[in-house]
């Protein structure tokens, strides 16, 4: 086993209630849910493989690829809708040659849509490794993009 | 062990210092939207500048006072002066008030407004500013005051007082004086708070349990995350004061997985809680033991119901169960458990500091107290907003929020998120309060309130909401899962412009069935968004149905831009900011769009200042 993630499980009890808060530490560890993990959090938390993957892929935040080192999550609440949230989706995929839900080839950035970030006084705003950018425009987009140290 | 007193007297000497008359202080908003528009680079600079100027001052970070509009915002106080607040600052701006507050004793025009006792010649008290003036501030009340981060501050604000008397009184003193306070919960349906504590606490069975919903799903909302990120001991102090209602020595905070800095600031204030005595084995020696666990939601709105919420602690999927037995009798585990909201949790805290005839002061005879709401959308000053339950949706549109971006018309303001609805310009006299909104077809919410003008088109407005519906439905129950389906499929078509004349009369008959036969909250309300904009803008329905046309512009199969050439200006505006380089023309000259490059994305017709680019109307359509 890996010992990454050894150390993760030995934190826990491996309790069936723990399967989240676990899933969410190896995710947050390797960036995303591997097989192999999957079936030894199963192991460790004596469930069966199925409901390890029934919970993984009933969550939004669960991937199972890799993700990109710029995590790009569009807002598409309610109040960044109505203020143009669907054309700054559209400029980042323009700009970044993917489509929502997709990682670059290179790893460097990966685009994602949430429910809401929750800056809606702020909108249209996308978040970026956690820090949320504001007021977006599409022509702020370029600058965004190459402020978060991106190539794109 | 430091007793109750000790504590508050240790954080009041805390308090008084940070607030040291000798010294300069200067407050700025970090919350989340402070960050996002540059808070953290405005400390940077001021620092920067103090050190070049070798000037002293105390900067603090602050949550948010919710003037979202003006963020970032900073908060300049002098040695025995009121404070003067700026918005929208920038770092060449945060320079300038160091030079003008500290150095020259002059400060920079533009100021929004002082704060605390005194007056500056000619800059109004920012709680008499029109933003604030309708505003009663309790639930919010520290927000942007404190610094969240020390329980001192809280502390030195009667805070856990209600938590004390909470020890000291017994359940039913405790019940009871919730029911006369009227608190009803926060979270949306409204149900009253004590009911749902006395069926908990004469369940049978032990342990009972705790769990706040935090997990804010409701796009357009951030209510919650403003109290948690600004003041999260008012929600553990809540907690506490539950706990003992309940018998419960277990809570539960479930929290969004996107509100990282909430949840840091919570694990923080847990820490310092705990570290004072005040949460944990035996709270201030009176043999009452209560645990805060947080739960980190993993990104389902279907959660924010509460047996699916449930579910999700306990590690499965989170799909909701039938009800009843109803979580109060069989809960987490098995358990008798309440699930209360952020914001009603908070009032509790409240109730019980001040008194329920305090909270009841405001309100209307069914909804008492104040409410926040989320103030978002095409209005001039968005921000968090707490008024009294029972204010009109036209106070808060147009006193707080200030009407309309850029005074375009007013068309409807969305209530409730996906569950709510829309109400027109008819109903802005509508008072907030439970019923009155259900009547109009909407509910209450959580509190977000998205505002907006005659270029949301409201057709497309209920396919946004039903995609949402649709995407989030768990997919247990089948009319939530296939009925939103086919009514997203339905509504798809009529943006398309391939919407057919019967598809409105089936739309309603759809939603008919999806509201009565879906298993839980989400898809008996999934439909509110359709029937709301049906019954208030049927016009639009039609116009895109029987004419192939989008009266708000909005739809791109359905429109074409074009720019008058007699009030266009020139200024080339529309052509920097167009994403897709169709507008061309020469500075000064009529600029005019390619209508084969143009993707109809309306960016230009928002960005002209002289109302030169409109719609080409049906007839003149080639």
């Amino acid at each position: 086993m890996d010992e990454r993630l050894a150390a993760i499980l030995e934190s826990f009890e491996g309790q069936g209630h723990e399967l989240i808060p676990l899933l969410q530490q190896v995710q947050r560890e390797f960036g995303y849910l591997r097989q192999e993990d999957m079936r030894e959090v199963a192991r460790f938390c004596r469930v069966p493989e199925s409901q390890v993957y029934a919970v993984a892929t009933f969550y939004a935040q669960f991937r199972f690829r890799p993700i990109g080192r710029k995590h790009i999550m569009v807002c598409r609440g309610t109040a960044c809708h109505v203020r143009g949230a669907p054309r700054i989706l559209q400029e980042l995929e323009k700009q970044l040659g993917i489509k929502e839900g997709e990682t670059t080839a290179d790893l460097e950035h990966s685009l994602e849509t949430v429910a809401c970030i929750g800056a809606c006084g702020l909108s249209p705003c996308v978040m970026i490794n956690n820090r949320v950018e504001a007021r977006l425009t599409p022509k702020k987009v370029a600058e965004t993009l190459r402020k978060a140290g991106g190539n794109a | 062990m430091l007793s109750f007193s000790d504590l508050q007297q240790r954080a009041r000497a805390a308090w008084q210092a940070s607030q040291d008359g000798r010294r300069a202080r200067i407050l700025v908003g970090t919350a989340t939207c402070g960050r996002s528009a540059g808070a953290l680079e405005v400390i940077e600079s001021m620092q920067q500048r103090l050190a070049d100027r070798q000037l002293d001052a105390r900067i603090s970070e602050v949550g948010c006072i919710g003037l979202c509009y003006a963020e970032p915002l900073v908060a300049v106080f002098l040695p025995s002066q009121p404070g003067i607040v700026y918005g929208n600052v920038t770092p060449p701006l945060a320079e300038k008030l160091v030079d003008g507050c500290l150095l020259r004793n002059d400060p920079p025009a533009g100021a929004l407004g002082t704060l605390g006792p005194g007056n500056v010649d000619g800059i109004p008290p920012l709680f008499d500013t029109p933003v604030l003036k309708h505003q009663v501030r309790r639930v919010l009340r520290n927000c942007g005051f404190i610094d969240p981060a020390q329980i001192d501050h809280y502390l030195a604000h009667d805070g856990y007082t209600g938590m004390v008397k909470a020890l000291a009184w017994s359940p039913e003193e405790i019940i009871a004086e919730m029911q006369r306070s009227g608190l009803r919960g926060r979270g949306g349906a409204g149900f009253p708070t004590w009911r749902k504590w006395q069926f908990c606490k004469d369940a049978k069975g032990t342990p009972k349990y705790l769990i706040c919903n935090a997990d804010e799903g409701d796009p357009g909302a951030f209510m919650n995350r403003s109290l948690l990120e600004g003041d999260p001991h008012a929600l553990l102090e809540g907690m506490l004061v539950a706990g003992r209602a309940l018998g419960a020595s277990h809570g539960y905070i479930y929290c969004r997985a996107e509100y990282p800095l909430a949840l840091e600031r919570l694990r923080v204030a847990i820490g310092q809680a705990e570290a004072c005595g005040l949460l944990g084995k035996n709270v201030l020696g009176s043999g009452f033991d209560f645990h805060i666990h947080i739960k980190e939601g993993a990104g389902a709105f279907v959660c924010g119901e509460e047996t699916a919420l449930i579910a999700s602690i306990e590690g499965r999927r989170g799909t909701p169960r039938p009800r009843p037995p109803f979580p109060a009798v069989s809960g987490l585990w098995g358990k008798p458990t309440v699930i209360n909201n952020v914001e009603t949790l908070a009032c509790a805290a409240m109730i019980l500091q001040r008194g329920a005839d305090w909270f009841a002061e405001y309100g209307t005879e069914s909804s008492k107290g104040t409410k926040t709401f989320a103030l978002v959308g095409k209005v001039k000053r968005t921000g968090l907003v707490e008024v009294p339950l029972g204010t009109t949706l036209r106070q808060i549109v147009f006193d707080i929020g200030g009407g309309v971006l850029d005074d375009k018309p007013f068309k409807a303001v969305q209530t409730g998120g996906p569950s709510g609805g829309c109400i027109p310009c008819e109903l802005l006299d509508t008072p907030v309060d439970y019923d009155a909104l259900r009547a109009a077809g909407s509910i209450m919410g959580s509190g977000g309130l998205v505002v907006m003008d005659d270029s949301t088109c409201m057709v497309d407005f209920a396919r946004y909401f039903l995609d949402f519906a649709q995407k989030e439905s768990c997919g247990a129950c089948v009319p939530c899962r296939l009925g939103t389906r086919q009514m997203l499929t339905i509504l798809e078509d009529i943006t398309a412009g391939e919407g057919k004349p019967e598809d409105i009369d089936l739309l309603s008959e759809l939603a008919e069935g999806v509201q009565k036969g879906s298993l839980c909250g989400l898809g008996q309300t999934a439909p509110n968004p359709v029937l709301t904009t049906l019954r208030y803008f049927r016009d639009e329905y039609e116009a895109h149905v029987l004419r192939q046309k989008c009266p708000a512009g909005n739809c791109r199969a359905l429109i074409e831009f074009t720019i008058l050439s007699h009030l266009c200006r020139g200024c080339g505006l529309c052509r920097r900011d167009c994403p897709l380089d169709a507008i061309r023309g020469e500075r000064k000259q009529p600029h005019v769009i390619d209508a084969l490059i143009c993707s109809r994305c309306g960016l230009c017709r928002e960005t002209c200042r002289f109302d030169a680019v409109t719609l080409v109307q049906e007839d003149e359509r080639g």
